[in-house]
């Protein structure tokens, strides 16, 4: 079989919001040849599905909803005539930048002189769950709950429990609820909701959908269909309290209890990953350990807010832009950066001293009247930001000036 | 009296406290606190009086590449017109084409907001 071979400047891997706005950033940079490259029939990604409002607030101040915020970056990416195929699966990249796409028109080898991942995450199903009982039809994710409802027309149930307190479950509670289902209760494992403050009183509190902490699903029951769970309290080590069991009816479980990057194409590169946050470590440039290959969006860290996914998207596409076009000096030593007390991870994992750059990070559990305190290996302070409220679904986003880098080789975040 | 609220204009969720004092049958605000922003103050002075919600859901579209569009309010409507808004969203059809902004349905359930198209369908 004769294999096609092509060559390009930059090429981006996912079309969804990080992928749109690094294709739209690398052309605007300057590289003549972007291409970028989605399985679906459509660009867009998840944001398709997301038909609530409240994306590009930051960005455009406006509340659009999901497809409307992606046809803005569409349209620019029409604008400046960026090539993109669609239907196209990435079936492998290596570490010299050489991808193999399978589409319809047959296989594809494309050598790239510079790489943005953009895969996004898939969500934990129950499977990585191991929930005792039978294995009824009933179970989804919410996110395909999300697809079948707003995109294909499809009622998921009549009576729904959800498991976790993620922002897409509690969409989906209230999304539910406005398409006449009973929402009878939103259960989290953990002591806190896992989702935004704003979804907790708009999606549920609005709608009197009631939200039980440290409480779980400990079982499923029905033989074809799901007839009810059984839920659980839970201790401090999240193990389920004795005595506490109770039967909730319903023929519906949605589950929101994670997202997962998916980064099989980023390992078979070489790409490093860093444990915590499932996504590759990276510099401040975005670059992974394997140099022209740059990862942006939620295949490098698991967002909240859209604005923040196409700002990391627009800095990961011009410097992999500028890679592709021989004007990126590399740095010859990093500035260390590691997570502190009270903090869970830190994004990018280390940084040149040679630019500005945006400091991602997530706290360990909620907290008030705090500050986030930046410390060289000296425990010198560089950077203090005081903060009212501190909660581990709330990304923190910090700009850090390069002039404060001085002298610093290795840079500790931590909670004070 | 005091009220606390979860702002839910932005994702900074801001916990804001109203001092609301009842007059003549009706709730008057007369002090805001916590919020980090101006929009977030209107914002409580309007909820403590009658909350309004930006609401989306989708509808039937007939010949397009899609079955279904998703819509939104252009504007706030009272939370407790919702289901009423969604009864005339779900009985509603659409003929593909549909653009972006397009008006689907005006005024449902007299309320003084559209119902708008927020996503586009080619015809099949």
């Amino acid at each position: 079989m004769k294999i096609k071979k092509a060559k390009r400047d930059v090429v981006v891997v996912g079309g969804g919001p990080a992928g749109l706005a690094a294709a739209v950033s690398a052309k605007k940079e300057g590289a003549p040849q972007v291409l970028l490259i989605e399985r679906g029939r459509v660009l867009g990604g998840i944001l398709n599905q997301c038909i609530h409002d409240g994306f590009g607030l930051h960005r455009f101040k406006q509340a659009l909803s999901g497809p409307e915020y992606a046809q803005r970056f569409i349209d620019d990416l029409e604008s400046l005539s960026i090539d993109v195929m669609l239907n196209t699966m990435v079936l492998s990249l290596d570490g010299e930048r050489r991808l193999l796409v399978s589409s319809k028109d047959g296989l594809m080898e494309i050598e790239a002189g510079a790489v943005v991942l953009a895969m996004g995450c898939r969500e934990r199903t129950a499977g990585a769950l191991m929930l005792p009982g039978s294995r009824p039809t009933g179970v989804y994710t919410a996110g395909v709950a999300q697809t079948l409802i707003n995109l294909q027309n499809i009622m998921v149930g009549q009576e729904a429990v959800i498991l976790g307190s993620g922002d897409i479950g509690l969409i989906m509670a209230r999304r539910l609820t406005l398409e006449g289902a009973k929402v009878k209760g939103v259960y989290e494992i953990l002591p806190y909701a896992s989702g935004l403050p704003r979804n907790i009183k708009q999606c549920l509190e609005d709608y009197q959908i009631p939200l039980h902490l440290a409480t779980t699903v400990v079982e499923l029951h029905g033989s074809s269909r799901l007839t009810g769970v059984t839920v659980s309290r839970v201790d401090e080590a999240r193990r389920p309290v004795p005595g506490t069991e109770e039967f909730i009816p319903c023929d519906t479980l949605l589950l929101s209890v994670g997202l997962i990057p998916e980064n099989e194409l980023s390992r078979e590169a070489g790409v490093q990953i860093d444990p915590t946050t499932g996504g590759a470590v990276v510099d401040d440039t975005l670059m992974t350990t394997v140099p022209g290959i740059f990862s942006c969006g939620n295949v490098l860290q698991v967002h909240d807010v859209v604005d923040d996914v196409s700002e990391e998207a627009e800095s990961a596409g011009a410097h992999a832009a500028r890679y592709a076009m021989g004007r990126m000096s590399p740095a010859d030593t990093y500035v260390q950066l590691r997570a502190g007390k009270g903090i869970r991870y830190l994004l990018p994992q280390k940084v040149s001293g040679q630019m500005d750059f945006v400091l991602s990070a997530r706290v360990t559990e909620p907290m008030e009247n705090k500050a986030l305190v930046l410390r060289d290996q000296n425990g010198k302070g560089i950077l203090r930001k005081k903060k009212i409220r501190l909660h581990p679904a709330v990304m923190v986003r910090v700009k850090v000036d390069r002039d404060r880098l001085k002298g610093a080789n290795r840079i500790e975040m931590g909670v004070e | 009296m005091r009220k606390t609220l979860v702002c839910v204009i932005c994702p900074n969720g801001c916990h804001v406290e109203a001092e609301v004092q009842e007059r003549g049958g009706r709730l008057e605000v007369l002090e805001v606190t916590g919020a980090l922003c101006k929009k977030g103050e209107r914002w409580v002075r309007q909820e403590v009086v009658e909350p309004l919600r930006t609401i989306s859901s989708s509808v039937l579209v007939e010949g397009g590449d899609f079955p279904l569009v998703s819509v939104r309010t252009d504007s706030p409507i009272p939370l407790d017109s919702i289901f009423r808004v969604m009864d005339e969203v779900k009985r509603a059809r659409v003929r593909a084409p549909v653009s972006i902004g397009q008006v689907i349905i005006s005024n449902p359930a007299g309320t003084s907001c559209n119902i708008i198209a927020t996503r586009m369908v080619n015809p099949a």
